[in-house]
């Protein structure tokens, strides 16, 4: 045992080539400092058990910010407050690591409160050391969130007072509180009986990652005589004699021993098998020939209007879809914004021979109305010779236009009569492609695959587009 | 492969996929909440990792942590969302960290509203955060290239070793197009900056922090060059009729569609005009509008803002040619009819 105690742990650099101080054998911590006490107990314990190959260490913002001179492991550095995110994004990409967040008291309990609290509560796979001096040491010493009440800093020149600053945060007894975490303990580095405790939990919550058991935090109050302006042994007194009082030393959680170690099994998909997992690969990959449209019905832009819930935004869609198998260059934009609240659903449909430019249809050539208000606030945006559509059964009112072509259909009634009200939309498109000649029946079956989600419902909107079709045909201007 | 119709925002997420992203982290807003959702839906089913985070500011920093670990990661979100996210890009910048970052604006400043604008051109493109960086920004205006420039922005990402924006907005998001992908990329070389948690990368250092101003100084010339090296091979831009033009509109992302229907439009009156788009906004097609302002007669640049892209239109007109604007805010999207009498106008101009 002697020969361990006096060697300088192996997770340790030999010499500490990243730092700039011409002493490459020495840290950059100040005498009496906590910090040099906790990395060892952490390299120790990446030693004992034989880790530090597969560490990543993450460095906060403090006087820690430096941790990577001296870990022989993987080493990163966080913006303040953010180490637990940071360590959640490495431990997600990296599940065989193991992650450590070093963090002070500024940049675990102020700036970085809720990365702490989520990554605790998440439950991520990591271990935490949060260095607890009650103060901003690297800054200068300014009041930190676990600064106590009188405590005097360089912010607070007259002692933190409870009106002003509130109270000093109680980490360990906070994190504790939380389902998640496996293991919490508070110690302190005061004496060598208290440093042994240190040890042991250091050691402790290093372990349990290396168990796959969960997310560990060990709270640390530690030293820090430049901060506080005293010479070190003045510093242990103060941590034993007035620190502990508010921060009171022990295990706030510990169930290990209930949990069950959770261990990521990795699954990497061939090409073929991830095509098919993201649903890339078309339901058909049939293409129809064009009809042959007359001229005034070439290019539509089609604007489809009604209630929410009747099936607008899936009717446009269909007609892009329908447009798609054609090799129509097509586009589909729902309404958008605030127009999306009002109950009321729209969507501009382009079919077009070339590139579609704009996406959006302010004067459609081609309206679709399912209900009075659409008429009413698209009919006057029609281009002149351009074509409504609109479901008799549901609009009481007639196209005032003169200048256009009407088709009024008893869409909803004919419906109903099929046994479903909701294939009014696939009636009224199969009208529109009748009527106009834009799609045959086999390109509109063909594209109800894609368009009706629900196998079953497949069948009645067959029918639909059957009925809608006839509807069309037979009422086509001569 | 055939094509399949659906949302650019869907778009994003699957072309993700298939240039090997398998980790996203994110946090819920309108309008880019349905890439989330996306990526919730399809990255797990990949063996990924999809993790909702506490907030924009740990969404981004997971993306550093992931991206640090040598990993294919993302992140999208709105306006406000990105302004949040802009101290996490400041590092991954200053780290040299690879990711690819969504933004499908809205309108802003402050909560704004949820329509499109174009107000972020400024915050993204010329860098965001602090310190001396800029990221790569790709503007799709199609479904296609919101899958194709996902796609190439994490291939650009690891070139460079740089964060790599996607701009887009909420027109481009939400419209519908048919949209043909590849092969999905299944095989990823080691890098040899990067943390992999084993015996061979546990030398590296992910950091941004440089205490002595000399190495700082070099840090940034460094990444200086590396901008330069980029502004000379990623430069994309789309000119359409613009060989024989005497009058040019400019616009990006959702204006760019108008712009060309514009075009159309207006050539068939046998106007001689054509549309510059800038596919890239950084690098920026400086020395195309450079040789333009050679020989147009004037531009028009449109965008939904207060004038952001066409600042440095005029830098590099330079004077040379008159430089119009016409934007929208508020999340107003003009019609065609309306930038076609926009152009009709800058034409009237020299008459």
């Amino acid at each position: 045992m002697a020969s361990k105690v006096l060697k300088k742990p192996r997770s340790f650099y030999d010499i500490y080539e990243r730092n700039p101080s011409p002493d490459k054998k020495m840290p950059h911590y100040c005498p009496g400092c906590g910090h040099g006490n906790v990395h060892k107990f952490i390299a120790e314990a990446l030693d004992d058990f034989d880790v530090a190959d597969r560490t990543v260490f993450v460095s906060p913002v403090g006087c820690s910010v430096f941790a990577y001179y001296y870990f022989d492991t993987g080493n990163t550095q966080a913006a303040h407050g953010r180490a637990p995110a940071v360590a959640t994004g490495t431990k997600r990409a990296l599940p065989h690591s193991i992650v450590i967040s070093y963090q002070g008291d500024g940049d675990l309990a102020a700036i970085g409160t809720a990365e702490i609290l989520h990554a605790a509560n998440r439950g991520e796979s990591m271990t935490v050391f949060f260095i607890n001096n009650a103060i901003y040491g690297m800054t200068g010493g300014q009041m930190a969130p676990t600064t106590l009440i009188d405590q005097r800093t360089t912010t607070t020149p007259t002692g933190r007072s409870a009106h002003n600053e509130g109270f000093p945060i109680k980490v360990a007894e906070l994190i504790s509180q939380l389902e998640a975490p496996v293991y919490v303990e508070r110690v302190a580095l005061f004496d060598n009986k208290q440093r042994a405790r240190a040890r042991m939990a250091v050691r402790k919550a290093i372990k349990n990652q290396v168990d796959n058991l969960g997310f560990s935090l060990v709270e640390i109050l530690s030293p820090c005589p430049s901060g506080w302006k005293m010479d070190p042994v003045d510093s242990m007194k103060w941590i034993r004699d007035v620190m502990m009082n508010q921060f009171p030393l022990g295990v706030y959680k510990d169930i290990t021993k209930e949990v069950e170690p959770y261990i990521h099994e990795p699954y990497h998909p061939t090409a073929e098998e991830i095509k098919k997992l993201i649903e890339i690969i078309p339901e058909s990959d049939k293409h129809f020939a064009r009809s042959d449209v007359p001229e005034r019905y070439k290019d539509p832009q089609i604007k489809v209007a009604g209630f929410g819930g009747q099936g607008v935004l899936l009717l446009g869609a269909a007609l892009a879809q329908a447009g798609m198998l054609q090799d129509y260059h097509v586009s589909w934009l729902p309404s958008y914004g605030p127009e999306m609240r009002g109950g009321t659903a729209n969507c501009h449909v382009n079919i077009r021979e070339i590139e579609v430019g704009s996406p959006m249809v302010s004067n459609p050539t081609v309206l679709i109305a399912l209900n009075r208000p659409s008429l009413e606030k698209f009919e006057p945006d029609v281009v002149p010779g351009g074509l409504i559509i609109y479901d008799k059964s549901l609009i009481d009112i007639d196209v005032k236009r003169t200048d256009v072509e009407v088709l009024a259909i008893p869409a909803t009634k004919m419906a109903d009569e099929l046994g479903n009200t909701r294939t009014a939309n696939m009636i009224t498109m199969a009208a529109y492609a009748a009527y106009t000649g834009q799609f045959d029946k086999e390109t509109l079956y063909e594209t109800l695959k894609s368009a009706i989600k629900r196998q079953r419902l497949i069948e009645i909107n067959r029918k639909a587009v059957d009925a809608g079709y006839e509807f069309g045909l037979k009422n086509r201007k001569k | 492969m055939a094509k399949i119709l659906l949302k650019g925002n869907d778009a994003i997420i699957r072309g993700a996929i298939l240039a090997g992203c398998r980790i996203y982290f994110g946090y819920p807003i309108t309008p880019a909440s349905e890439i989330a959702e996306a990526a919730a839906k399809y990255i797990p089913k990949v063996g990924g990792t999809f993790l909702q985070a506490e907030s924009e500011v740990a969404a981004i920093n997971m993306v550093y942590g992931a991206a640090g670990a040598g990993a294919r990661v993302m992140t999208a979100s709105s306006s406000p969302g990105i302004s949040l996210k802009q101290e996490g890009v400041s590092y991954l910048a200053g780290a040299e960290l690879p990711c690819v970052i969504v933004d499908v604006m809205r309108g802003g400043p402050g909560l704004g509203n949820i329509a499109p604008e174009q107000s972020d051109y400024n915050q993204i493109v010329k860098g965001g955060g602090h310190g001396n960086y800029k990221c790569p920004v790709l503007a799709p205006n199609s479904g296609q290239e919101m899958s194709d420039l996902t796609q190439l922005a994490f291939d650009l990402a690891e070139k460079y070793r740089t964060p790599v924006y996607i701009l887009a907005d909420g027109y481009t998001g939400q419209m519908m197009e048919p949209v043909e992908f590849g092969e999905p990329r299944t095989e990823f070389p080691r890098h040899d900056w990067a943390l992999y948690g084993d015996a061979e990368s546990k030398k590296n250092l992910i950091s941004s922090i440089y205490l002595d101003p000399d190495e700082l100084e070099e840090h940034n010339r460094k990444l200086q060059r590396k901008y330069a090296e980029i502004e000379k091979n990623e430069l994309r831009y789309e000119a359409f009729m613009l060989d024989d033009a005497e009058y040019v509109v400019m616009g990006f992302g959702i204006v760019s569609r108008i712009l060309k229907t514009v075009v159309e439009n207006l050539r068939k009156e046998g106007v001689k005009i054509g549309l510059l788009r800038p596919i890239t906004l950084f690098p920026f097609p400086s020395e195309k509008i450079s040789e333009l302002a050679d020989r147009v007669k004037r531009f028009l640049v449109v965008e939904l803002n207060n004038g952001q892209m066409v600042q440095d239109v005029r830098l590099h007109v330079s004077g040379r040619t008159p430089v119009d604007f016409y934007g929208r805010m508020g999340g107003v999207v003009p019609s065609m009819q309306e930038l076609l009498e926009q152009a009709k106008k800058m034409t009237e101009q020299d008459n």
